[in-house]
């Protein structure tokens, strides 16, 4: 059972590194502590490579069935370790500037990405179960970060409290999921369903309700309507970095799980779920992107406008089939890559300026023309206009699900996208044609030497930042107009988890 | 020269993407340079399209400059396929006359001009994209690029109508004409992932290797009975009125007018000029040409809608005070005209239609530019306020008149021939229908005469006194456009060859025809 071990190597690593870096930080002095950040991301680095060389190709299952690794999980976890890196890099200038225990911060970082590089890679509930709270729970403290900002403490506690609900919840739908059919790993749950659906007498409703459960406690970790609830306020509330990663990675990781799971477990019953999931992806993706309309914070605007993205990702899951399945995962990545994008761009303002209003941006692309254009390149791949990732991906998932015969919730993404238009070009307007605000002009005018002709001066984000900036803006007009290279590590994945085609 | 044949269509998109990328990085205070390098990608992709057009064989006839390039593989099999016929080729030559126009009216624009010519090069690489390509994937993708810029070129650079009670701002123009567009365009993906899936299905299972959205392959599919009768019936709408929207279909035409009045000259000129035309385009192209049993049960409602735009588009024009909105609602009218010749389904009606849809892209492009001229010399459109000028802008006003001759239909432009060929079309199968039409046009006449009377002769206004002539490169763009509308009026046969080579082979589907 353990003669696999070595092929965890880069997970024993990656808590070990998570380790060092808190070692580290009792040794470093106040003023060096980002380099604990360079180290945590060297680690990374070097922890995708030792990964994509000694588990590429691979397809094994370790420990009896409880974890595999194979192309999917590899996919997620290079995945996740990049976003990881890219997530730490972002930070940098915000934990300097803001948080009192930065050593601590790049650990639960680390964690955090352990706990979803697991996810992806459990076929077993409660393996999957565990890696989710590791990951969780890496967050609820993060939300919490800004120790002394009201707003990050409640949002902290809203987080933890339905986390610990929507868990509570999840553990139950495991619980009676397991006293209907009696196993726990994917493999063998897809095997009792087969044979229940064969058979129509052995279909207790325990099943039933138990799926139902599971789908409501990953639908909190998600945020699904209705269980978004908790999403707006900690989003807002948390430290910007920390709402970037929540908004992505956790998103992802959620849906990798959900996708091995509902694809190798739940497979046999998709035509039972697959109108449940089809609605509420429906009501997901419209009621997010309206309630978006109304918001003037970018963070709440991110919060609901990702609560839509979720109702589009949910919709590959309702369309679950290879193509389906393809399509999610290029949905997945084009999406983080895009959202990183946005929420680099107002980390970047943010430490200029200290604001994260969707007034506040007015007169961007004067006073800082590359951000307000990485931002607008964002916020149009998000809303879906091509050449950038948002056209490709929602191209590709919107026909997938039509060839599934769901061409009426394609349709109606297609219009929540249009609505999600709106707010979006709502915010490029503030940026571009909107005069800067008061406090802006305010500022110029405290400098003297700054000409009256000459847009306020609100001091230049650091290099650092820029510099990740437009790494990812490159990525999303890369995904946008050559998806092919990703897209055959996604075929690949994809045969992993539901055979070859 | 086969090589050349081979890369032209991708240059016409390279050109203007490569520009605009490579305006990125030029220091922003360097505006000689940034004007200087836009026109020259201006005169170079005018050149290069007016080779193409050239090089077109009509008497061969179909796609030629084919290409293709594989971008994607299975399941979706998407290929960057190009190509013209005798229907995109005028489109492609139009495109290219346009955009040069465009880029010398805009030789003033300020504030941020680096930041309006990339967004401009970008908007004209999308626009030849829809005409050139051949797939349905790469098609609706350039056409969601060509409206991704509007936005900040309208908001940025427009300007906003004061109407004395009420304010319509750019803002708003800007909005309503993206949300327009985007919306038009759900509608034409929805479609489009309709033709996908249908094709699909009629392929079975285990042939994901051959389904795809290349046009030519659903063209063979549909000659094969892919596509059901109920099918085209149900998804020829969301193609009519999805491209409609673009253009200009009534009742969805209301952010034609706002929107092209609230943006700046060059963007007025393009997107009048051009970009209405890939709405009619887009129902040819892929309505029509894939779809022709719906496109046939459904004629007889586009060419109804059709006529209420040109009656509606002129009706209005006659009541506006702003020269521009004038200007715009015969835009909305004249496109009535195209739609009306497109659903005729009758060669001289078709024909006439394309034939329109560059002249009509021409005069646009000149009424515009003269507008944008008088409004950047005397900072009013208001017909009422203006009068005289052509005592001082004496060549301003002449052009403009030329452009206004030919909206009205005047023999020997270019605008005559392309109505008279609609009008015969449309007398062959709705002669009710095209009585009507030919009132609009006599409307048109109407409104056109009194604008000319009121805003440019008659007495002159003190204030005015001071004007002169647009500045030699505006004047030197208008110029060119007004020798196309003539050299079209007197001589229309080297582009009729060409419409006609495309017009015949659409027309070959419709066997009930």
């Amino acid at each position: 059972m353990t003669e696999n071990l070595h092929l965890l190597l880069p997970e024993f690593l990656l808590a070990s590194l998570a380790l060092v870096v808190l070692g580290v930080d009792l040794f470093l002095p106040a003023g060096r502590k980002h380099l604990l950040a360079w180290l945590s991301v060297a680690g990374l680095a070097g922890l995708l490579a030792l990964a994509l060389t000694m588990l590429w190709g691979k397809d094994i299952s370790l420990y009896g069935g409880l974890m595999k690794t194979d192309a999917y999980s590899l996919l997620f976890k290079a995945f996740f370790y990049v976003l990881g890196g890219v997530v730490i890099l972002a930070s940098v200038d915000f934990v300097k500037k803001h948080f009192r225990s930065p050593g601590e911060f790049y650990a639960i970082v680390l964690f955090a990405v352990l706990g979803m590089s697991v996810m992806a890679g459990s076929v077993e509930l409660l393996t999957a179960y565990i890696a989710l709270e590791l990951m969780s729970f890496s967050f609820y403290i993060m939300v919490a970060y800004g120790r002394n900002n009201p707003k990050s403490n409640e949002a902290g506690i809203k987080y933890i409290l339905i986390g610990a609900f929507s868990s509570a919840i999840l553990l139950y739908g495991v619980s009676l999921l397991y006293g209907a059919v009696g196993v726990t790993r994917y493999d063998e749950i897809a095997a009792a369903l087969t044979t229940a659906m064969a058979n129509a007498d052995s279909f207790s409703p325990t099943l039933w309700v138990g799926l139902a459960l599971v789908l409501v406690g990953l639908g909190f970790k998600v945020a699904a309507v209705p269980f978004h609830m908790w999403a707006p306020d900690t989003y807002e509330g948390a430290p910007l970095p920390v709402t970037a990663f929540l908004s992505v990675g956790s998103k992802v990781a959620a849906f990798a799980l959900l996708l091995r799971l509902f694809g190798e477990a739940f497979m046999p019953t998709i035509d039972q779920w697959q109108l449940l999931v089809a609605v509420l992806a429906a009501i997901t993706m419209i009621l997010g992107n309206v309630v978006a309309i109304a918001q003037r914070n970018m963070k709440r605007l991110l919060a609901y406008s990702s609560v839509g993205h979720v109702g589009f990702m949910l919709l590959g899951i309702a369309a679950l089939s290879h193509i389906g399945a393809e399509s999610l995962i290029l949905y997945m990545v084009g999406y983080a890559v895009t959202s990183m994008a946005v929420f680099t761009a107002l980390i970047a303002f943010f430490n200029v300026t200290g604001r994260d209003d969707v007034a506040d941006l007015g007169g961007l692309a004067d006073s800082h023309p590359f951000l307000a254009a990485a931002m607008a390149i964002g916020l149009f791949s998000l809303s879906g206009l091509p050449f950038f990732a948002g056209f490709t991906i929602k191209f590709y998932l919107f026909t997938a699900a039509a060839t599934q015969g769901l061409l009426w919730l394609s349709g109606i993404a297609m219009l929540s996208s249009l609505i999600s238009l709106y707010y979006y070009l709502m915010v490029v307007r503030q940026m571009y044609i909107e005069p800067a605000p008061a406090w802006a002009m305010e500022e110029a005018e405290d400098e003297e030497e700054t000409a009256y002709d000459e847009p306020a001066a609100r001091g230049k984000p650091s290099k650092l930042i820029v510099t990740v900036l437009a790494a990812l803006t490159l990525g999303v007009i890369f995904v946008g107009i050559y998806p092919f290279p990703l897209l055959e590590a996604i075929k690949a994945a994809t045969g992993a988890l539901l055979g070859a085609s | 020269m086969a090589d050349f044949k081979s890369i032209a269509l991708l240059l016409t998109i390279l050109l203007p993407a490569g520009a605009g990328t490579l305006l990125v990085f030029m220091p922003r205070n360097a505006t000689m340079a940034i004007k200087s390098l836009a026109a020259l990608a201006g005169a170079l992709t005018l050149a290069l399209t007016i080779v193409i057009f050239a090089m077109y064989d009509y008497g061969e006839g179909g796609y030629q400059f084919v290409n293709a390039w594989r971008w994607l593989d299975e399941p979706l099999n998407i290929d960057f396929s190009l190509g013209i016929d005798g229907i995109s080729a005028p489109m492609v030559l139009l495109t290219g006359i346009v955009m040069f126009a465009g880029v010398l009216v805009s030789w003033n624009v300020a504030p941020r001009s680096k930041d309006f010519f990339v967004l401009f090069m970008f908007l004209v690489a999308g626009v030849f994209g829809v005409f050139v390509v051949r797939d349905l994937f790469f098609l609706f993708f350039f056409y969601e690029l060509a409206v991704l810029p509007m936005f900040p070129l309208i908001g940025i650079w427009g300007s906003s109508t004061n109407f004395g009670n009420f304010l319509r701002t750019k803002e708003y123009g800007a909005m309503k004409l993206t949300l327009y567009l985007v919306a038009g365009s759900v509608l034409v993906w929805i479609g489009i992932i309709a033709l996908y899936v249908a094709a699909s299905d009629f392929l079975g299972d285990g042939a994901t290797a051959q389904a795809g959205f290349s046009l030519e392959l659903l063209e063979t599919l549909g000659e094969d009975g892919a596509f059901s009768r109920n099918f085209q019936l149900l998804f020829f709408p969301f193609f009519m009125v999805g491209f409609g929207v673009l253009a200009g279909l009534w009742p969805f035409h209301t952010w034609s007018p706002d929107g092209h009045v609230a943006a700046p000259t060059a963007v007025s000129m393009v997107h009048a000029g051009v970009l209405m035309k890939l709405g009619a385009y887009g129902i040819i192209r892929v309505g029509m040409t894939l779809l022709p049993e719906g496109a046939e049960a459904w004629m007889p409602v586009l060419i109804g809608l059709g006529t209420v735009n040109v009656m509606y588009g002129a009706i209005s024009a006659l009541s506006q005070k702003d020269l521009k909105y004038v200007v715009g609602y015969s835009s909305v009218s004249h496109m009535g005209l195209v739609l009306m010749g497109i659903a005729t389904l009758h060669p001289l009606g078709l024909g006439g239609a394309v034939l329109q849809m560059f002249s009509h892209g021409i005069m646009t492009a000149l009424f515009f530019a003269v507008v944008g001229i008088i409004y950047e010399k005397t900072h009013t459109r208001d017909i009422t306020v203006l009068g005289g000028l052509s005592k001082r802008m004496g060549l301003t006003v002449a052009f403009f008149a030329v452009a206004g001759l030919t909206s009205l239909g005047l023999p020997g432009l270019s605008g005559f021939v392309a109505e008279v060929l609609i009008f015969m079309g449309a007398f062959q199968e709705y002669w009710y229908l095209a009585v009507l039409g030919v009132v609009g046009a006599a409307i048109t006449a109407v409104y056109i005469l009194r604008l000319l009377a009121r805003a440019f002769f008659g007495p002159m206004d003190e204030r005015w006194n001071h004007l002169s002539d647009g500045g030699r490169i505006e004047m030197g763009a208008a110029a060119m456009l007004v020798f196309i509308l003539i050299f079209v009026g007197v001589w229309p046969m080297p582009l009729m060859d060409v419409i006609n080579s495309g017009v015949a082979e659409l027309l070959s589907r419709f066997p009930g025809v």
